[in-house]
């Protein structure tokens, strides 16, 4: 444990001093970006990696948290490149830079020499943008396939099913003649081929670019042919595979037992979540976010709640979330990093051979919060329970079920009990017993001891959040780097552990929901002194309208930081809408990570890890 | 000593198969699946350690009152003394407008004499294979037509005929609401100031003040 | 037992009368019914989850409602050993190709149940350029059932629904008894889009067309 130092760094206005300095430094390259609700700076591509390296070296902005490209097409017909850096651990506000290329020629220098953790994010705005990264070791496709015809997140990029730019669609009312989007394609599927298309002089492009770069001293292509000698072999696991967590491929080189190298090979999840994010309006993004982490739904929700009140701040109506609003916000988010890292645990120990009894363990004390959650927000994951300026409804008084099919049995408590119950009994006992059953197994000290270790400079480099990098020792929290809601008036320590192997980051976990639960207990006492007050600011409305601007909000997740970019062109859409899901960006860290294991640690530090696909691949 | 930490664990899961028998014995010769019993083993109580098993389909969780499922529209009882079976859907579209895939589906109706279109939808659809049963239709009715049903049990051996549910499917009696959701409905009721339908109880209390206008004149 | 009809008394031939106090014990019944009575309550699924939905069906297989109590809660990593593929969440383009793979790979009888509204017809993303749309278009489903995610009991009764099919099934008709080849289902190819090698011909028809209306269209401009 140690107390985090951000609240001693604090400057009057930090970023404000580091643009200052920085046009001082570069005059020719650097601008202030003075549209309408932007803020951070605009940076001449030429001279972008040396202005990042003096962001990064002089100024101490040394955490790339997300880099993401946007489309601004009728607007000034260019793609901006926009990363968001911050001081780790010290904390505070971003410092935003820009980059601007034209659509048509499309390039950019990678700045993966400086922040290696723009790896995958720049390999993703190369997917789904297509705009080149010049100086990047391995640009490819990341959550499509090689082959695939064209850039989806381009605004002139049309897909197969593609009815209108925005929601809601003109064909839904009131002439509503229903149809299934199948029956109007030509193939009857969700397809779409370039003109002139047959499978005549077509050849598909296979596997190959998934196994480019690794260098066996043989052709990969060739390794089905007899007689090869070699004892380096080429492993894939997954997609289908029960240890991946899901649908996750990596391709591993192999020599004897030790891992030389990994690749993740992603996307088996990538359900477009942006692209169809453009289109909703604001409000239907929501019930979307569930579906990111569709373990941490409720922090999910509020993530992009905060982006989005950030935007509404800019304009002149705009009432913050009341108290009461906030109480229950950190109440469910603080739930569910329970649930959370109770899942992370069980799955870990499956990972490592302890098939299902501790999973069955963590899952049986998550259920009583489901069931919480599902009496108050009516789902038991897909929770839908924020919004603008508050939240859904108000806790009902009692968790009680209403009898309708045949053998209904109603179960009946009063959820203030209910919820005393858990967070004062339950849940330490369930940690407890956890800890008890697991934290001195020799096994598990034997297999997690000194594997998978990830050193602090490395996992600030590498953009690595959440348990992850608290386990090397940073004690970076968003909750406390750049407070949000109420938790500056909550009493919490931010867990760290220092050696940055598999079993510290599953101490780092228990420790965690040690904290969540103190600061569970502290919010019990408010939630009955606010009884009755609003739970949502100002009225509810489905169009809210969103000012100008850009936002970005971020949480600290379960799985660490997750970030939503959100840019409005003032109308009932937002213009972008990106997602900078903890889980993908911490993958950067896993090749490096499993470099001489065995085969056998891999899925254990994957699972020390804890991704979820659908944040993955979004 | 090692092996120690194994030990320790193996003593968790003995407590663990241990407590589930020791907890059935207070249900011995009560039954287990009384009503009692079923409250204490699914409970957020600290009193409960055993498992709980829901042995669905012998018992069944009763799902919350706002539980979420595919939606279903409200119409007047069907023994009701006015307008029986009518729909209290206006088809004035905002569901389909805020719903996030776009499942809904309404052709709104039109009087067949002026040909100007009339508070009732003509057809009302929803894809429940695109439905997300995320209940924003249901927040943001301004008529309470349109509900969260609590029906689960829907699997079925062909999508193609049984997946777009049509108004006559989607269609349900307003004492089914009430039903499923007692508080709810009576929260609802409380705001339009009445059981029945927004625009009946606006005529009604039209009809009031002009009675009353008369009354006054007179 | 567990399961009401469960137990030997579902197995009773109906026009064979057994005393009651023998019901228990003693079963007559036809080979059919033994045959389907035994695969109906022994269905191995696979191991394998897509997507959200795949949380719903741990959470079925975990403590709280305990699929085991119908014989699936072996839960098999390998197709080849599987009787049952649920396919639980989102299908994506890229990851078709594996399905369809892995179903071929698994032995007869084998079944499918499409979990949730993602598997059954493309769900709330189906609109994505990834997304297909319905696990169906590709192969041959048993049960849908649908939901955002189905609650573990909604699933549960998805298996109901699928052993009342397997129950209706007769050793006569069903098809893995037949003399002949069952044949594979061709593996879809990522090309500039997903391609169903069944639909080549519609492909090209499709092309041949375009041409052919890109060909008309300047003269008549
Ligand atoms: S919002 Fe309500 S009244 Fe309006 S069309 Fe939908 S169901 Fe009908
Ligand atoms: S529940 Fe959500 S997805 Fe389903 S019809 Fe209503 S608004 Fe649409
Ligand atoms: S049906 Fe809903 S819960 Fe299931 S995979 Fe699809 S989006 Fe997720």
């Amino acid at each position: 444990m140690a107390e985090n130092p951000a609240a001693e760094v604090t400057t009057a206005n930090p970023v404000a001093e580091a643009i200052a300095a920085l046009k001082a430094q570069f005059p020719d390259a650097v601008t202030e970006d003075d549209r309408k609700g932007y803020t951070g700076i605009v940076v001449d591509p030429e001279s972008l990696v040396e202005v990042a390296t003096a962001v990064r070296d002089t100024l101490g902005y040394n955490y790339l948290s997300s880099a993401t490209a946007v489309d601004y097409l009728g607007k000034g017909d260019y793609f901006e490149m926009v990363y968001h850096t911050y001081r780790v651990p010290a904390g505070g506000p971003p410092l935003v830079i820009k980059a601007r290329t034209p659509r048509d020629k499309a390039t950019l220098p990678s700045v993966i020499s400086v922040w290696p953790g723009a790896d995958f994010q720049e390999r993703e705005a190369y997917d789904l943008m297509g705009i080149r990264f010049e100086g990047h070791p391995n640009l490819k496709r990341i959550l499509l396939w090689e082959g695939f015809d064209g850039h989806p997140l381009r605004k002139d990029w049309k897909e197969a099913y593609y009815e209108q730019d925005q929601k809601p669609f003109d064909s839904r009312w009131p002439q509503g003649h229903v149809h299934r989007a199948e029956e109007r394609n030509p193939y009857g599927k969700n397809v779409r081929y370039p003109e002139g298309f047959t499978l005549d002089d077509f050849t598909p492009v296979g596997e190959a670019p998934n196994y480019e770069g690794i260098d066996l001293g043989v052709n990969v292509q060739e390794m089905t042919t007899p007689g090869l000698k070699t004892d380096r072999l080429v492993v894939n696991l997954g997609p289908h595979h029960p240890s991946t967590h899901g649908v996750f491929r990596m391709v591993v080189t192999l020599n004897g037992e030790t891992v030389e190298d990994l690749q993740p090979v992603m996307g088996y999840l990538h359900r477009n979540h942006e692209k169809i994010g453009e289109r909703n309006t604001f409000l239907q993004n929501m019930p979307f976010t569930d579906r990111l982490d569709y373990i941490t739904s409720m922090s999910n929700n509020l993530g992009y709640a905060l982006a989005v009140e950030r935007l509404l701040s800019l304009g002149p109506r705009y009432q913050p979330p009341t108290y009461r609003a906030e109480v229950i916000r950190v109440l469910m988010v603080e739930l569910t990093r329970v649930v959370s890292h109770m899942w992370a645990i069980g799955f870990l120990l499956n990972d490592l051979g302890a098939f299902y009894t501790p999973a069955l363990y963590a899952i049986a004390e998550r259920e009583l919060i489901l069931d919480f959650f599902e009496a108050v927000a009516g789902s038991r994951m897909m929770c839908n329970y924020m919004r603008f300026g508050g939240v859904f409804k108000d806790l009902p008084e009692r968790i009680q079920g209403i009898p309708l099919l045949a053998n209904d049995r109603v179960r009946n408590e009063a959820t203030l009990d209910y919820l005393a119950n858990i967070i004062n009994e339950r849940l330490p006992r369930a940690i407890d017993e956890l800890d008890n059953y697991l934290t001195n197994n020799e096994i598990i000290v034997t297999r997690c001891q000194g594997v998978g270790i990830l050193p602090p400079e490395m996992a600030i480099a590498y953009s690595a959040a959440g348990p992850l990098l608290r386990a090397s020792g940073v004690p970076y929290d968003v909750r406390r780097a750049e407070p949000y809601s109420i938790y500056p008036e909550l009493d919490f320590d931010v867990a760290v552990r220092y050696n940055g192997d598999i079993y510290d980051r599953y101490l780092l976990r228990i420790d965690e929901m040690r904290q969540s639960v103190r600061i569970l207990k502290q919010l019990l006492p408010r939630l009955r002194e606010t009884e009755g007050q609003p739970i949502i600011s100002g009225s509810k409305a489905y169009s809210p309208r969103v000012p100008e601007g850009e936002a970005y909000g971020r949480v600290e997740n379960p799985k660490g930081e997750l970030g939503y970019y959100v840019v409005s062109d003032g109308g009932q859409n937002p213009w972008r809408y990106h997602v900078r899901a903890p889980s993908y960006i911490n993958l950067t860290a896993l090749g490096p990570m499993t470099k001489g294991h065995k085969v056998a640690d891999i899925v254990a530090i994957l699972g020390s890890i804890d991704i979820i696909l659908g944040e993955v691949d979004r | 000593m090692y092996g120690l930490g194994i030990l320790k664990g193996m003593g968790v899961t003995l407590k663990h198969f241990l407590d589930t028998y020791i907890e059935d014995l207070r249900f011995l010769g009560k039954g287990k699946r009384t009503d009692v019993a079923f409250n204490l083993r699914q409970s957020g109580s600290n009193q409960r350690l055993g498992l709980f098993t829901v042995e669905y389909p012998e018992e069944k969780i009763a799902v919350p009152e706002r539980f979420r499922f595919i939606p279903f529209l409200v119409i007047n009882n069907l023994d009701a003394e006015e307008d029986p079976g009518k729909i209290w859907c206006t088809s004035c579209g905002i569901c389909a407008k805020v719903c996030p895939p776009q499942c809904i589906w309404i052709v709104r109706g039109t009087d067949p004499e002026t040909g100007r279109p009339k508070p009732e939808p003509e057809e009302f659809y929803i894809d429940i294979d695109i439905c997300m049963n995320c209940g924003l239709c249901a927040e943001f009715c301004p008529f309470d037509a349109i509900k969260m049903d609590h029906d689960y049990e829907l699997a079925s051996y062909d999508r193609t005929t049984h997946h777009i549910f049509d108004k006559a499917r989607l269609s349900k009696e307003f004492r089914y609401w009430r039903s499923i959701a007692p508080t709810i409905s009576a929260e609802e009721a409380e705001a339009r100031g009445g059981w029945e339908h927004k625009d009946v109880l606006k005529e009604k209390a039209k009809a009031a003040r002009t009675a009353d206008k008369a009354t006054g004149a007179s | 037992m567990t399961n009401g009809d469960s137990g030997l008394k579902a197995l009773h031939n109906p026009d064979i009368p057994v005393p009651e106090e023998l019901q228990s014990t003693i079963a007559i019944t036809s080979l059919d019914r033994i045959y389907n009575w035994c695969r109906a309550r022994s269905m191995w699924p696979l191991l394998f989850g897509l997507a959200c939905c795949a949380i719903e069906m741990i959470a079925a297989a975990a403590s709280r409602y305990d699929i085991s109590r119908f014989g699936m809660e072996v839960m098999r990593p390998s197709p080849r050993q599987a009787d049952l593929m649920i396919v639980s969440g989102t299908v994506t383009k890229k990851m078709v190709v594996p399905i369809v793979r892995i179903y071929n790979q698994m032995a007869e009888p084998k079944y499918v149940l499409a979990m949730g509204a993602c598997a059954s017809g493309g769900g709330p993303f189906k609109e994505g350029y990834n997304v297909v749309s319905g696990i169906d278009k590709y192969i041959p489903v048993d049960v849908y059932v649908p939901g955002c995610p189905p609650t573990p009991q909604a699933l549960i009764h998805g298996f109901l629904t699928l052993q009342k099919k397997i129950e209706s099934q007769s050793l006569r008709t069903v098809p893995w008894y037949r003399s002949g080849e069952s044949t594979a289902i061709p593996i879809p190819l990522l090309g500039p889009d997903i391609i169903d090698p069944r639909q080549a011909e519609l492909i090209r028809r499709q092309a041949e067309q375009a041409a052919a209306q890109a060909a008309a269209a300047p003269s008549e401009a």
